[in-house]
Formats: structure tokens, C-alpha cells, sequence
């Protein structure tokens, strides 16, 4: 009953208000975005202006890019709850590996494997979960739990505790830079959003995807590598993580060994508003970017109205609920659970 | 399945090794910090280590129950901040008996939403608790206006609320005498009574259960009103130890109690597990915490361990019941 099986998505856009209509019905967490940001931009007098737009995906890049790893993975059947402190760890790696004394003659260059250190860092904890998974059986929440605290662990050994500034300052400079008439930042998320998409909906890798989570049976007797395959979904979400850390720090200009600390459910959040299922099998990036923009829109327009951050806690947690129920009327015809 | 004196009996020694993993690195980790520590087996610190544990614990025994039940509850941080916030913020406005049961009110009708959502309209716990955690956070900004509340320090040394956290009976502390007598309370309705049987059926095989005649939606239900009551039990005794509280003193604390809950051996498929293995959970979290500080470890290094030792606890556990160490799984 995957609804969201790869190829129907273009074929269902072109049919009309019908089929827009339905594209909405699968994508609910859109119909709210579009709610949302017409309600902002009635309500303020800053919120509609091509500055704030940049803004705000300024903002949701961090969560954002996290969040495109992590449909990849829960498309799977799995999850990844380490996401925060590899976040850390990329940037606390990265801040620091760029003041080595041994790069010190490199100049800029210096950022390149201080960056590739950072990304690797994400790269083979990713791998290491992966692992665990595939050969000890563990379930990846249990897993991933398990790793939550022990790299948080590993984050404070390595710092000792302490924060790093970044001494170069094309590094800190990245942060605000501007490409092409946007902001760095929004040019990589928008990037990458785009290559997870066709990565997810015109790859045999993506199809995998689905086809793992869907049914893992099936899958490894349809030939696929299951094991591995796994193992790369969390690497990729591990080297999201890493890339959201290190954009983060360059944002601030620093790391904290606390960075992104409980921050991880946010990221579960926004992808399963996006639509995307925890039992695996269903989900697209499409839905993932609506769910992190829903975020992103919500907390800026809120601010903009000068309304307490409060507020916009029990909101999310309202609609994170509204959408599953509303999933859950719309999607019942392939529903066979007992009732009672 | 065969138990404990049995296994001894047969000589089947792996098969006790897998089954009792957790009792066994429990006495392991006890006799390596005693002989590391001289100080670490003596009772003052092992009172200590027992009652810092203990809301952790309280906490641990309702999410437990949920566990066993084929659900996960991830706010009951997010509902010991409110908890505590509203306690301790009422205590002076309505005293103290009625502050407690003002709380314990909101907290069980928290817990009724929860178990609403997920007992009658069959919801995904993990996203409803998700949604909830967030809901609920903000609830507990929205009530206290974003300050830290307290306890007048002027009442604080003569209010009798102050027994929860830190009054004793016969030198043991109160924090610890609660926890054991919920644990004792809960473990034996969960393993004595129908009702537990139920709850087992439950998580077990949801569609038997049905068949068998048990309200499925109504003992999903139940088992949130138990977390959220043993929630509301930590929120009085952080409450009352601290006198005073953050309005985020829960942020993060449900992946530690589930932590704990996965470490004592309860499965998250549900169906299996024990109080008495959370018990144990709880108690090698704090043992392991306590006794890497008393060895000279930074209070970092419990995290690193605490990672090899959950993954380590579950792998014996899911092998021991595949039969074969590795996952067949290509």
C-alpha cells in the first residue's frame, strides 16, 4: 500500500485539479504550509519579503539537511537518534582541526581537511550504526539510543568540555556568504534537497529504499543486499548530520560540545509531518521539505508576531498529531487491522 | 521457558549466561567497581547512588508498563517538567495537599490524552508521545510565563511537603523508599494479577488478545494513565528535593528512562520484560555512572559505557532467542 511508490508522483501532478488534488490529500503537511505562510503574511508586515524567505531557509537548513538523511532512513524501517551529537562531534572536529599548528602554513586551505575531517567523522559513526544493525539484529532505536549517548561521550572527550572559535575567518565568513543572489547556506540545502529527491524517486538505490522498508522479506529474496544497503542509508544520514554541523558552525563561527543536544527528535518531527511512515516503506523528500519548511515558517512567522516561542511548541505537537490522524482517515482503504 | 534454578541444574550454562545477561554484568559491574573503590560498596554511597536513581526510576517503572504493552511513551520528560513546575509553583498558593492533587490531576489527564490517542483512535505512539513531548513542553512555558518557580525559602525547612525528597524512615532515604515500595506495588499487579496478564496479551499479540476477549483500546489506554501517575510521583519528589524547579528539568529524560527500560532487558516489540529487570536497569545506569566518577573518570566516560553496555545487553538477548550470535540477515 504504498501510496508513495516512486513513479506515481509525476504521473498524478499532471492530472488536472483532480490529481492536484490528491497530491494535496497526500501531502497534507503542504496544504498547511500554504495556510500558513498566507496567514503570515497577512498578519506582519515583514514576513512577506524575499529577505525573510532567506531567512527562514537559512534557519531550516540545519534541521533541514538532517532531515533529508533521515527520511532515507526511516523510508528504510529504521531511525537514527545520534543524529544531535554527530552534529557536535562534525563541528567540534572541524572548528578545531582547522587551527592544527601542521595546516597553519595552508591559509585557507587549511578548511579543506578540517572539513573533510568533519564529514568523515559523521561518515563512519554512520557506518559503525549500520553495522550494528545489520550484523548484531538490534533494533536501529535501540542502536541509535545507545549511540545518542556514547558519542555525546566521545564529543566530550575529544573537547574536554570546551568550546572552539574558528580562527579562520573565511570559515566564519562562509556562514554569511552570498551565492548567486542567495545565501550560501540555502543554495547547499536546496541542492541537496533536489539530489536525495532524485536519488530517492529515480534511482535503483531509491527504490531499494522502498522496497526494504516496505517489505524486508521480499527484498532480500528480490536479491537485494539488505545489510549493506542499510549501512549506506545510515552513512548518508550520518554525513547529513556531519554537513549540518559543520554549516552550523559556521554560522556561529564556533562549536559547544552541547551543540544540538535533545535536538534530535525535531528532526523526527519534521520528517514524519512530511508524511514519512516509522513502519518504513512510504515517504519522499517532497513531503520532508514541506514538513521542515512547516517548522521553519511556523517559528520565524510566530516570531515576527511577537508571539512567545511557547506557543509554537504546543502548536507543532498539535499538528504533528493532526497529520497523522488526517493520514490515517485518508489513507484507510488498504488498512487491515482489527477493530475492536 | 526454563528458569533460573533450572538452567543451574541442567549445567546449561550458556543458556543461563543469555537469558540472565543483565543480573550477571549487574554482580559483574558491582564486584569490579568494589574492588576498584574502597569506597564505592560502602552504604552511604550505595544510599546515594539508590536515590539519585530513584526518579529516574519511578519514571522508569510506568514507561515499563507501556513497553509491555507494544507502545513507547516518550513525554514523560516534558510531563516531569510540568509536573514539577505546577507542584512546586501551587505549593504556596494552595498548600500543599492540594497542590499534589491539582498535579496530579493535570499529569493523569496528560496521560489520558496519550492513551486516547493511541488506545481508541490506534494512532503511532511514538508520534503521538513525540507530539505530545513538544505540546506538553510548551504547556509548562505557557503556565509559568518562562520563569523558574520556587518553594518561599522562608517555608521550605517547615512545610511538610519537604518529606517526599528529602525526609527519612529508619535512616533510609524517602526517594528510595517510594521507589521500592511503587516498584514492589506495580511489579506485582503487572505480574500477579489479570490485568497484567492483559497487558502482556496486549503487546504480546494485539489480535489474539482481541480474540480472547481483552479491551484491546482500553488497557493501551490504562497503561498511560499508570506512566503518567508514576510521573506525577517523580515530579513530587523532584519537586520536593529541589524545591524548586526549571521549567525544562525533564528535557531529555525520556530516552534516558527508555534507555534504562531497553538496558533492563524489556523488549520495545513488547510482549516481555519485567519491573524487576527495569529495577536492574536503573540501578546499573546509576552503579555505572557512580562508580566510573569514583575510579577518576570524567562524568562523561558513563555515556561511552553506557552505549557499549546497552547494545551488548540487547545483542545477548536478541541472539539468545535466534539461537545463533550474527543476524542471517544478508
Amino acid at each position: 500500500m504504498s501510496q508513495t511508490s516512486v513513479e506515481r508522483i509525476p504521473v498524478q501532478t499532471n492530472r488536472g485539479t483532480g490529481g492536484n488534488f490528491r497530491w494535496l490529500l497526500r501531502h497534507p503537511i503542504w496544504a498547511f504550509v500554504v495556510i500558513v505562510f498566507i496567514f503570515f503574511s497577512l498578519m506582519t508586515d515583514n514576513f512577506f519579503s524575499l529577505g525573510n524567505f532567506e531567512n527562514i531557509l537559512v534557519q531550516t537548513s540545519t534541521l533541514g539537511l538532517i532531515a533529508l538523511g533521515m527520511t532515507i532512513v526511516m523510508i528504510n524501517g529504521n531511525i537514527d537518534l545520534s543524529v544531535g551529537a554527530v552534529v557536535a562531534l562534525a563541528a567540534s572536529l572541524t572548528v578545531d582541526i582547522m587551527g592544527w599548528p601542521v595546516f597553519e602554513s595552508w591559509g585557507n586551505w587549511q578548511i579543506l581537511p578540517a572539513v573533510a575531517a568533519g564529514l568523515a567523522s559523521g561518515v563512519l559513526l554512520g557506518a559503525l550504526n549500520g553495522l550494528i544493525v545489520w550484523k548484531t539484529g538490534v533494533d536501529a532505536f535501540i542502536v541509535t539510543l545507545g549511540a545518542m549517548l556514547g558519542v555525546r561521550g566521545l564529543v566530550f572527550v575529544y573537547t574536554g568540555e570546551q568550546s572552539f572559535f574558528a580562527m579562520n575567518f573565511a570559515y566564519s565568513d562562509f556562514g554569511a556568504s552570498r551565492f548567486l543572489g542567495l545565501p550560501t547556506l540555502a543554495w547547499i540545502f536546496l541542492a541537496f534537497t533536489v539530489l536525495m529527491h532524485v536519488l530517492l524517486s529515480r534511482t535503483v538505490h531509491g527504490s531499494n529504499t522502498y522496497a526494504v522498508g516496505d517489505n524486508r522479506e521480499a527484498a532480500v529474496n528480490a536479491g537485494i543486499r539488505v545489510g549493506p544497503h542499510m549501512m549506506v542509508n545510515f552513512m548518508i544520514v550520518g554525513f547529513f548530520a556531519a554537513l549540518a554541523g559543520i554549516t552550523l558552525s559556521t554560522q556561529m563561527g564556533a562549536s559547544t560540545p552541547n551543540l544540538w543536544r535533545d535536538y534530535e527528535l525535531w528532526v523526527i518531527t519534521a520528517t514524519v509531518l512530511g508524511g514519512t511512515k516509522l513502519t518504513g516503506g512510504a515517504g519522499n523528500i517532497i513531503g520532508t521539505f514541506g514538513g521542515v519548511l512547516a517548522i521553519g515558517i511556523l517559528r520565524n512567522g510566530m516570531n515576527l508576531m511577537q508571539v512567545p516561542a511557547f506557543y509554537v511548541l504546543v502548536i507543532l505537537g498539535v499538528i504533528l498529531i493532526a497529520v497523522l490522524f488526517l493520514d490515517k482517515q485518508l489513507n484507510r482503504k488498504g488498512e487491515e487491522e482489527l477493530r475492536l | 521457558m526454563t528458569g533460573f534454578v533450572e538452567r543451574i541444574r541442567e549445567g546449561d550454562l550458556k543458556g543461563l549466561i543469555a537469558r540472565n545477561g543483565i543480573f550477571i554484568a549487574f554482580v559483574g559491574f558491582m564486584i569490579a567497581f568494589g574492588i576498584g573503590s574502597d569506597k564505592f560498596l560502602s552504604f552511604d554511597n550505595l544510599e546515594s547512588v539508590v536515590r539519585s536513581s530513584a526518579m529516574i526510576g519511578v519514571m522508569a517503572l510506568g514507561v515499563t508498563v507501556v513497553v509491555i504493552s507494544g507502545n513507547l511513551d516518550l513525554s514523560v520528560g516534558s510531563m516531569l517538567s510540568f509536573g514539577t513546575v505546577m507542584v512546586v509553583d501551587l505549593h504556596d498558593k494552595i498548600g500543599p495537599g492540594p497542590a499534589i492533587l491539582v498535579m496530579m490531576a493535570c499529569v493523569l489527564l496528560l496521560g489520558a490524552v496519550n492513551g486516547f490517542l493511541v488506545g481508541f483512535v490506534r494512532l503511532n505512539s511514538l508520534i503521538v508521545t513525540l507530539g505530545m513531548l513538544s505540546a506538553i513542553q510548551g504547556l509548562t512555558l505557557i503556565y509559568s510565563g518562562g520563569k523558574n518557580v520556587d518553594v518561599d525559602p522562608s517555608t521550605q525547612d517547615i512545610t511538610w511537603f519537604r518529606v517526599f525528597g528529602r525526609g527519612e524512615v529508619v535512616g533510609i532515604d524517602m526517594p528510595i523508599i517510594i521507589f521500592f515500595a511503587l516498584a514492589v506495588f506495580i511489579g506485582s499487579i503487572v505480574a500477579f494479577t489479570p490485568y497484567g496478564r492483559r497487558v502482556y496479551a496486549v503487546g504480546g499479540n494485539p489480535t489474539a488478545a482481541v480474540f480472547s476477549g481483552i479491551r484491546r483500546n482500553r488497557v493501551v489506554f490504562s497503561t498511560y494513565l499508570v506512566s503518567a501517575f508514576c510521573v506525577g510521583v517523580a515530579s513530587i519528589i523532584l519537586g520536593s528535593r529541589v524545591m524548586g524547579s526549571q521549567n525544562n528539568v525533564g528535557q531529555g529524560y525520556e530516552l534516558l528512562v527508555l534507555a534504562s527500560v531497553i538496558l533492563g532487558g524489556t523488549s520495545l516489540l513488547g510482549g516481555s520484560g519485567s519491573i524487576l529487570k527495569t529495577v536492574i536497569g536503573v540501578l546499573i545506569l546509576g552503579f555505572i555512572q557512580n562508580g566510573l566518577l569514583l575510579l577518576g573518570y570524567p562524568y562523561f566516560a558513563q555515556w561511552i559505557v553506557t552505549w557499549i553496555v546497552i547494545i551488548l545487553a540487547v545483542w545477548l538477548d536478541v541472539a539468545a532467542k535466534r539461537g545463533r550470535l550474527l543476524s542471517p540477515i544478508a
